[in-house]
C-alpha cells in the first residue's frame, strides 16, 4: 500500500496509466485479436519518439526558454548522409553510425555557439540552425533514394526475444540518460541550472559548459533517431524528421518533466510516447480520423500542462 | 499639528516580516506644505514605511488616513495625491517618455493624449530641471540613468487635473550629478512653499538638512526622534540614527596581521580604497544596502571560477543572502541543496555515491543544528532560518578557503544568528576566509576589519577598535551635498 | 539629433536591407522593375505580413505563439469552405476563434504558463479542427474577397498598397493608441503598469484577441490569393512570422516591438525567396539561405547594439 502511494506521487506514472488504458480500449474493440500486433507495433515507432524526447527533455530540463528545434532538420540530415555513404554496403555500417554521431556534435556546439556568442534566444537560434541544417540535407540528398544496408534494414525491422530491436536500443539509451539524469554529477548540474541558473552559477557549477554538453546531447540523440529512422524505413526522406518536433516536445511535457525545467524523468517519456502512439492507433481503430486525433493531442497537451501548474505544494 | 491637516498620517502601524518586525507600531503624519526628511540605517524601516502610505502594503495592525479618512490601497492613495519616485526605477524602458506619461496617469485619456502629456511633461522637466535637455519622445531605455530619474520625477510631480498633494522621494538623487541633486532640491523647496508635501529620503544627509523642514529619525522599526530640520547638524543625525544601547565590548581576536594575503584589488576606478584581506581573517562590507556590496563580492565569484569547465578545487564558496535569487534550488530536497556545493567528493568516475552523500547530510544536520526530521524533505519545508543553515552548510562543507557572505543573515531569528556566528569564529581560527557583507550593524562589529562602502567604491577601511557604529554611520552617510 | 537617429535605428537596418535586396533584384532581372514584376514579387506578402503583424502583438508582451501556421491554415480553411455561401457561420467561427485566444491570454497570465506549451498544444488543436473543416483541399474564395486581393489600383500593385495600410494601422493600433502603450508597456515592465492601476489580465486577453484577429486576416487573404484553402496551406508561417518580426526589429522581451518594420520584414522575407532563385542559388539552398540571413541580421544587430551602448556609456 505505502509502495502505491509512492508510485502514485511520481509525476510519470499517469502516462503509463493512460497509455496501458488505452491499449486495453483498443484490444478490446478489436476483441483480443490485435493483441500482439500492436503492441509490437506500439514499441516500434514509439522508439524513435523515445530516442529523440530524451534529447529535448534533457534540453526542457535547463530552464525557462530551453527548447531544440532543430531536431527534424538533425534527423533528416543524419539519415540522409549515412545512407548515402554506406551506399548499402554492411561494411560500412559502423562508418555511418559514426558520421551520424558526428553531425549531431557538430550542430549540438553550433546550436550552442550561436546561444552563447550570439546571444540568440534558444527558439530562434535552433530554428535557424534548422534551416541551414535542413538545406545541407536536400543538397545533399538530391532527391536520390538509397537503400540501407541489408543486413541495418534486417536488424531494423526485426526482433529479438520479441521485443523490437529498436526498442530494445531506445531502452539502452534510456538507460543511459536516466544515469546520467539521476546518478551523475552531470544530472544534478543541469537539474541546478533548470531551477536557478544564478543559484547553480554560485554554488560553482560551469554553467555554460553543461548548457554546451547539454545542446549537443540533444543533438546526437537526434542523429542516432535519423539513423535508425532511415534503415527502417528503408531510405531517408527529406521530410522524415518533421513530425518530431512537435512530438518531442509534447512526450517530455506529458511525461510529466517540468516545462519550467529542473525537473525531468526517463519514465515519463516512455509512457507518453507510448501513449501518443497509442492515442493514433485507437482513434485508427474506432475509425475518427487525423482531425480528431490532433484535435485531442492538442488537448492532453494543454490540460496536462494547466493540471501541472497547480500551486506546487510542500510535498511533490 | 491636528489630523486633518494631514495628507496622510499613520496610528499604531505595525508591520511584520516573519520575525522581524518591519514596524513596530509607528506614529507618523506629514502635513500640507512639509518637506518631512526621513533617515535611519538599514532595516530601521523607512522602505516600509514608504510602501504602507503609497498603499502598496497593508498593514497586519493600525490605520491609515489620506487626508483625515481611512483607506487603503493604491488606488486610493492615489486618489488622495500621493505619488511615489521608487528607488529601482520603474519606467518602462521600451516606451517613450510621453508614454511613460500616459501609462502614469489615467487621467490622459481621448484624443490628442500624446500633444497634452508632452505638454505636460515637458514643463514639469522644465520646471524641475531646468536647461536639462531630454528629447520627450525618445525610448526612456536609450537615456542615462540620471536621464531616466530625472523622468521619473518630473512624471510625478506633474499633474493632469490638479497637481499631486505628497511626493514620496526614495533616494532621489542616487543617480544625479551634484547640480542636478541641487535642482531637485530646489524644485522641492518650491513645492512646498505653495503647499504641497514632500517624503524625501537620502543618504546625503546635506540634502535632508538643507532641504527638510522636520526630520524623523527611524530605529528598528520605531521613530525615535521627530523634529524641526533647524535643531540637526550632520553630527547629531549620526548620532541620533545610532544605538541607544552601549556599546558591548568586542570579542577581540587576536588576528594573525602577518597572514598572507588571499585577496589583494586595487581600487575601484582609481578612487576609493584598495581591497585585501588574509588569511583566517573576517573581513565585513558595511555601509548602507546596494552600493556596490554585493556587486563586489559577485565580481570576486566569478573571477574564482570558470563557467566553461567543472572546476576542481573550488577556490571560492557564496552564501547568498537573497535566496530565492542565487540560493536555493526549490525543487531540491534539503540533501541536495546542501551537497551541491561538495558534489565531487562523493562522486566515483562522476557517479554520485548516494549512501556518502547522505552520511555527510547527516554529518551536517547535526554540526549546523538544521532543525528537520528528514534530510530528504523539500528545502522549502525550512523555516527562513534553517534554509540559512544549509546554505552555510553548503559553503564551509566544500573546499573552499574563501566563503563569500552576501548579508546572509537578513530576516533570520537570534538564536541562529548566534550558532552560526559562533561556526563562523571557529572556522575562521582554522585559516578560513570570511567576506562578509551585512546590513546590520551588530553583525559588521564581529568582523576583524572593515570596508565602508558609498556609492560603489570603498570610502573607509575601519580596524579594530575603530569599528564602532558612529565611525559606520559617519562614513556611510555623506555629509556634504554630493 | 543623435537621439532623434537611435530612435529610428530599428527600423532603419530593416528597410535598408529590403532597399538592397530589392535593388539587386532589379540589377538581375530589370523586367522585375514594372507593375506586373512588382506584382508578382510581393505576390504573397500580404498574409504573410499579418501573420507577422499578429505575431509581433503577442511578442510585444513577452509571450510566443507556436501555431501562428496552424492559426492561419485554420482561418483559411473555414473562410474557404463556409464564407461564400454561409458568411454569417464563418464570422461566428472566426470570431468564436478570436476568444479563444482572449481566453488563452488571460489563461496563461492567470497560471503562468509558458506560453511556448500552451500555444504549442494549441497548433495540434488548430490543425485538427482544420482537417475536420476540409479534409482534402478545396473549398473556394468569396468573390469579393477574390475580387479585392486581385484588384488592380493604377500605379502601385495591390500588394504593395495593401502592405502599406497594414503597417499604417497597426502603426496606429500598437504605437499610437494608448491601448498599444499598455500592451508594450507590459512586455516592458508589468509591474509598473499594474501599480499605475492597470488590469494586466484584461490587457492580455486583449493582446491576444488582437492578434487573433490579425491572423484571421491572414488567413482570409490568403485564401482571397489562391482561391482554395487545405488544412497545411500556412504551416511555415509560424517560423515565418517570428523570422518576420526579428528582421523588423522586434525583440523576443522587452516589448520591443515595431510594427513598420514587421511588414518590412515580412516583405524582406518574400523578396528573399525570389532573390535567392534569381541569383541562380540552386532551390536546395533557399531555406538555408533563410536560416543564415536571420543568424546574420540577428549577429548585426548585436554588433550595433554593442557600439551604441559603448557610445552611451562614453
Amino acid at each position: 500500500m505505502n509502495r502505491l502511494t509512492m508510485l502514485s506521487r511520481k509525476p510519470w506514472i499517469w502516462s503509463f496509466v493512460a497509455a496501458a488504458a488505452i491499449w486495453l480500449v483498443t484490444i478490446l474493440f478489436t476483441g483480443g485479436s490485435s493483441t500482439a500486433s500492436l503492441s509490437q507495433a506500439t514499441l516500434t515507432f514509439a522508439a524513435f519518439s523515445i530516442i529523440v524526447g530524451l534529447g529535448q527533455m534533457l534540453v526542457i530540463t535547463l530552464g525557462p526558454g530551453n527548447v531544440d528545434l532543430s531536431v527534424p532538420a538533425t534527423i533528416t540530415l543524419s539519415g540522409t548522409v549515412a545512407l548515402k555513404l554506406m551506399d548499402g554496403q554492411d561494411g560500412m555500417i559502423l562508418v555511418g553510425l559514426l558520421v551520424s554521431i558526428a553531425i549531431g556534435l557538430v550542430i549540438g556546439i553550433l546550436n550552442y555557439a550561436l546561444i552563447k556568442f550570439l546571444r540568440i534566444p534558444p527558439i530562434i537560434a535552433t530554428l535557424s540552425m534548422s534551416f541551414l541544417v535542413q538545406s545541407c540535407a536536400i543538397w545533399y540528398n538530391r532527391g536520390l533514394r538509397v537503400k540501407p544496408p541489408e543486413a541495418l534494414a534486417s536488424f531494423s525491422t526485426s526482433s529479438t526475444f520479441g521485443l523490437p530491436n529498436t526498442a530494445i536500443i531506445a531502452l539502452f539509451l534510456s538507460l543511459g540518460v536516466w544515469w546520467l539524469l539521476d546518478r551523475s554529477l552531470f544530472g544534478r548540474w543541469i537539474s541546478a541550472i533548470g531551477q536557478n541558473a544564478f543559484a547553480a552559477r554560485m554554488a560553482g557549477i560551469a554553467v555554460d559548459g553543461c548548457r554546451l554538453a547539454t545542446y549537443v546531447l540533444c543533438a546526437v540523440l537526434a542523429a542516432i533517431c535519423g539513423y535508425l529512422l532511415a534503415s527502417f524505413s528503408g531510405g531517408a526522406a527529406l521530410n522524415m524528421g518533421a513530425e518530431y518536433l512537435l512530438m518531442s516536445i509534447a512526450v517530455v511535457v506529458i511525461g510529466g518533466s517540468a516545462v519550467a525545467g529542473g525537473n525531468s524523468n526517463v519514465p515519463g517519456i516512455w509512457g507518453a510516447s507510448l501513449f501518443m502512439f497509442l492515442v493514433v492507433s485507437m482513434l485508427n481503430t474506432y475509425g475518427f480520423g487525423a482531425g480528431v486525433r490532433l484535435i485531442m493531442t492538442g488537448l492532453i497537451i494543454i490540460s496536462v500542462i494547466v493540471a501541472a501548474s497547480r500551486p506546487t505544494g510542500s510535498t511533490r | 499639528m491636528s489630523q486633518t491637516e494631514a495628507v496622510v498620517s499613520i496610528r499604531q502601524v505595525r508591520v511584520e516580516f516573519g520575525a522581524v518586525k518591519a514596524l513596530d507600531g509607528v506614529d507618523f503624519a506629514i502635513g500640507r506644505g512639509e518637506a518631512v526628511g526621513l533617515v535611519g540605517h538599514n532595516g530601521a524601516g523607512k522602505s516600509t514605511i514608504v510602501n504602507v502610505i503609497n498603499g502598496g502594503l497593508s498593514p497586519h495592525q493600525g490605520e491609515i488616513l489620506y487626508e483625515g479618512r481611512t483607506g487603503s490601497g493604491i488606488a486610493t492613495a492615489r486618489a488622495h495625491g500621493v505619488r511615489c519616485v521608487f528607488q529601482e526605477l520603474s519606467l518602462c524602458p521600451n516606451l517613450t517618455v510621453v508614454e511613460n506619461t500616459r501609462l502614469m496617469h489615467s487621467g490622459l485619456s481621448g484624443l490628442g493624449w500624446r500633444r497634452r502629456a508632452a505638454k505636460l511633461i515637458r514643463d514639469s522637466l522644465d520646471t524641475i530641471f531646468p536647461g536639462h535637455g531630454i528629447d520627450c519622445f525618445a525610448v526612456v531605455g536609450s537615456l542615462s540613468i540620471a536621464e531616466r530619474q530625472m523622468v521619473e520625477i518630473a512624471i510625478n510631480f506633474l499633474g493632469v487635473s490638479e497637481p499631486p498633494k505628497l511626493v514620496i522621494l526614495d533616494e532621489p538623487t542616487s543617480s544625479l550629478d551634484a547640480g542636478l541633486a541641487e535642482q531637485l532640491m530646489a524644485h522641492v523647496r518650491r513645492f512646498v512653499a505653495g503647499g504641497g508635501s514632500v517624503l524625501l529620503i537620502s543618504h546625503i544627509l546635506g540634502e535632508i538638512l538643507s532641504t527638510s523642514s522636520r526630520i524623523v529619525v527611524m530605529k528598528d522599526g520605531r521613530v525615535v526622534t521627530s523634529r524641526p530640520a533647524a535643531e540637526f547638524s550632520v553630527r547629531s543625525l549620526v548620532e541620533a540614527m545610532g544605538s541607544v544601547v552601549k556599546e558591548t565590548t568586542r570579542a577581540v581576536r587576536a588576528t594573525a596581521l602577518t597572514a598572507e594575503k588571499v585577496i589583494d584589488l586595487p581600487a575601484v576606478k582609481g578612487a576609493g580604497i584598495p581591497f585585501y584581506a588574509r588569511k583566517g581573517e573576517i573581513v565585513g562590507l558595511a555601509g548602507l544596502g546596494g552600493h556596490g556590496q554585493t556587486t563586489t563580492l559577485l565580481h570576486l565569484f566569478a573571477e574564482s571560477s570558470s563557467r566553461w569547465l567543472p572546476s576542481t578545487d573550488k577556490q571560492m564558496a557564496f552564501v547568498a543572502g537573497d535566496r530565492a535569487l542565487n540560493g536555493t534550488f526549490p525543487l531540491w530536497s534539503i540533501l541536495r541543496n546542501l551537497s551541491i556545493g561538495n558534489l565531487a567528493a562523493f562522486a566515483r568516475r562522476a557517479s554520485i555515491d548516494r549512501d556518502r552523500e547522505a552520511a555527510h547530510g547527516e554529518d551536517w544536520k547535526a554540526k549546523m543544528g538544521i532543525r528537520t526530521p528528514d534530510m530528504n524533505n523539500p528545502i522549502l519545508s525550512l523555516s527562513g532560518g534553517n534554509q540559512q543553515k544549509v546554505l552555510f552548510a553548503r559553503a564551509l562543507a566544500g573546499e573552499a578557503r574563501i566563503v563569500l557572505m552576501d548579508d546572509p543573515m537578513r530576516g533570520v531569528d537570534i538564536g541562529t544568528k548566534q550558532e552560526v556566528y559562533a561556526t563562523l569564529r571557529r572556522e575562521a581560527e582554522q585559516g578560513r576566509t570570511f567576506i562578509w557583507y551585512s546590513t546590520e550593524i551588530d553583525e559588521v562589529r564581529l568582523c576583524d576589519r572593515v570596508y565602508v562602502f558609498r556609492d560603489g567604491i570603498i570610502v573607509a577601511e575601519l580596524e579594530g577598535d575603530a569599528i564602532t557604529e558612529d565611525n559606520i554611520l559617519a562614513t556611510s552617510f555623506s555629509g556634504e551635498a554630493a | 539629433m543623435r537621439k532623434t537617429i537611435s530612435g529610428f535605428l530599428p527600423i532603419l537596418i530593416p528597410a535598408l536591407s529590403l532597399v538592397v535586396l530589392l535593388a539587386a533584384v532589379f540589377y538581375m532581372q530589370p523586367r522585375a522593375m514594372s507593375y506586373t514584376g512588382l506584382n508578382l514579387l510581393f505576390n504573397l506578402a500580404v498574409p504573410i505580413a499579418l501573420a507577422t503583424i499578429a505575431q509581433m502583438i503577442i511578442m510585444a508582451v513577452n509571450d510566443l505563439d507556436l501555431s501562428m501556421g496552424t492559426f492561419v491554415s485554420f482561418a483559411a480553411c473555414v473562410t474557404a469552405v463556409y464564407m461564400p455561401q454561409q458568411p454569417l457561420v464563418a464570422c461566428m467561427i472566426l470570431l468564436a476563434a478570436i476568444g479563444v485566444y482572449a481566453v488563452l491570454g488571460i489563461i496563461i497570465t492567470l497560471r503562468d504558463l509558458p506560453s511556448i506549451v500552451v500555444t504549442l498544444g494549441m497548433s495540434f488543436v488548430w490543425g485538427g479542427l482544420a482537417v475536420l473543416i476540409l479534409p482534402a483541399p478545396g473549398g473556394q474564395a468569396p468573390v469579393w474577397l477574390r475580387a479585392l486581393m486581385i484588384a488592380k489600383p493604377p500605379f502601385v500593385p495591390m500588394a504593395i498598397v495593401a502592405s502599406v495600410v497594414i503597417a499604417f494601422l497597426a502603426h496606429l493600433i500598437i504605437m499610437r493608441s494608448t491601448f498599444g502603450v499598455l500592451v508594450r508597456g507590459l512586455g516592458g515592465n508589468s509591474r509598473s503598469v499594474a501599480r499605475a492601476g492597470w488590469s494586466v489580465l484584461a490587457l492580455k486577453g486583449a493582446a491576444y484577441a488582437l492578434a487573433a484577429a490579425f491572423a484571421v486576416l491572414a488567413g482570409m487573404a490568403l485564401v482571397g490569393l489562391t482561391t482554395s484553402a487545405d488544412a497545411n496551406i500556412a504551416l511555415r508561417y509560424t517560423l515565418l512570422s517570428i523570422a518576420g518580426v526579428i528582421l523588423g526589429g522586434g525583440e523576443f522581451v522587452g516589448g520591443r516591438v515595431s510594427p513598420i518594420g514587421a511588414v518590412i520584414g515580412a516583405l524582406t522575407l518574400t523578396l528573399a525567396g525570389s532573390f535567392l532563385s534569381f541569383l541562380r542559388i540552386s532551390p536546395d539552398w533557399q531555406i538555408g539561405a533563410q536560416g543564415a540571413i536571420l543568424i546574420i541580421v540577428l549577429a548585426l544587430r548585436l554588433v550595433i547594439n554593442r557600439s551604441s551602448q559603448q557610445e552611451k556609456a562614453s
